[in-house]
């Protein structure tokens, strides 16, 4: 599969994402400037985490004007892949790629950890190698993600069952301990309608080898490849 | 001409930072606060312009840049 991971300035994750999926997964991977019009031929675009343009005005906000997001969103309109991870999910909500926003962590502090959060359905492409209530442990990096959307707006995810992964304790039970930002519903990452679009806030790409504490984040990018190989 | 611009988070979002001001100020001994809400004042200073037009622009970059309408109300006025 082709990968393209978007850099902007002040994107921070981006070479991990690069050695993730290049170097660990051996795909053909490439980065794609902020300022570029057109992305090329790519089967999945990585939105990647840092602080695009210092989080100035607001976290993503600036970015979702670059031109390369204006490529993202067409590419995700002809039905490509699009994974959003930490300021990436904050970009794609900006753009209203998905929907609600990531607000301030409910205790105000940015939190570097290793979390735990549970596959809630393996109906897209990007868990679909996992096992319905699959608990991985993945480390989140961030000061705003706690997820906000109004209430209607929360029952349409659930109905349609568009929350892939929810904050959890170890033993997979949903607690408000677990919820170290405050997201409503525990909410850690959630699709489009077309479910081709996915975000999370929590850092697959920071937990795709054992030496980084857990290896748990490849279901995500196991289930991506997975899911080329069902389309062709 | 000035458009001054202040944005605050809606009513039904969660605000921290302005519970955390309002301990930090009822630490100060301050008594009788009800709430507190922090949020933003943004000046663009405009060249010449219709008032009427320069209002319709600004509302516009208001909703679509200067405010996230999911979490946050905005009201500006230009003189």
């Amino acid at each position: 599969m082709k990968f393209g991971i978007i850099q902007f300035p002040g994107s921070n994750c981006d070479q991990d994402a690069y050695h993730a999926l290049a170097d660990v997964f051996g795909q053909s991977t490439r980065y794609i400037w902020h300022k570029d019009n057109a992305m090329g031929d790519v089967d999945c675009v990585v939105v990647p985490g840092g602080f695009s343009y210092g989080d100035y005005l607001r976290t993503g906000a600036i970015a979702r004007f670059s031109p390369a997001m204006k490529a993202v969103a067409a590419h995700a309109k002809a039905g490509g892949l699009v994974i959003g991870i930490c300021n990436g999910f904050q970009v794609l909500c900006e753009a209203h790629l998905l929907p609600g926003a990531l607000i301030r962590n409910r205790g105000l502090k940015f939190i570097c950890d290793h979390v735990y959060i549970r596959v809630e359905t393996t109906d897209s492409p990007f868990t679909n190698a996992c096992k319905k209530g699959q608990v991985l442990r993945i480390p989140i990096a961030h000061g705003e993600g706690n997820y906000f959307a109004e209430p209607k707006v929360i029952e349409q995810l659930k109905r349609e069952d568009r929350i892939l992964v929810r904050y959890c304790a170890k033993d997979g039970k949903l607690t408000d301990a677990a919820n170290v930002n405050g997201s409503l519903d525990n909410i850690a990452g959630i699709c489009n309608e077309s479910r081709n679009v996915f975000a999370l806030m929590p850092h697959p790409e920071r937990s795709s080898e054992k030496i980084l504490g857990s290896n748990d984040g490849r279901w995500i990018f196991k289930s991506i490849l997975k899911s080329e190989i069902a389309v062709s | 001409m000035k458009a001054k611009i202040i944005v605050m988070p809606k009513k039904t979002v969660l605000d921290p930072q302005g519970k955390t001001v309002k301990n930090a100020l009822e630490s100060m001994s301050f008594k009788g606060i009800k709430d507190v809400r922090v949020g933003k004042f943004i000046e663009v200073e405009l060249t010449a312009g219709s008032k009427a037009a320069l209002k319709k622009k600004m509302d516009r970059a208001c909703h679509d840049l200067l405010s996230n309408p999911v979490i946050e109300e905005y009201s500006f006025e230009i003189s």
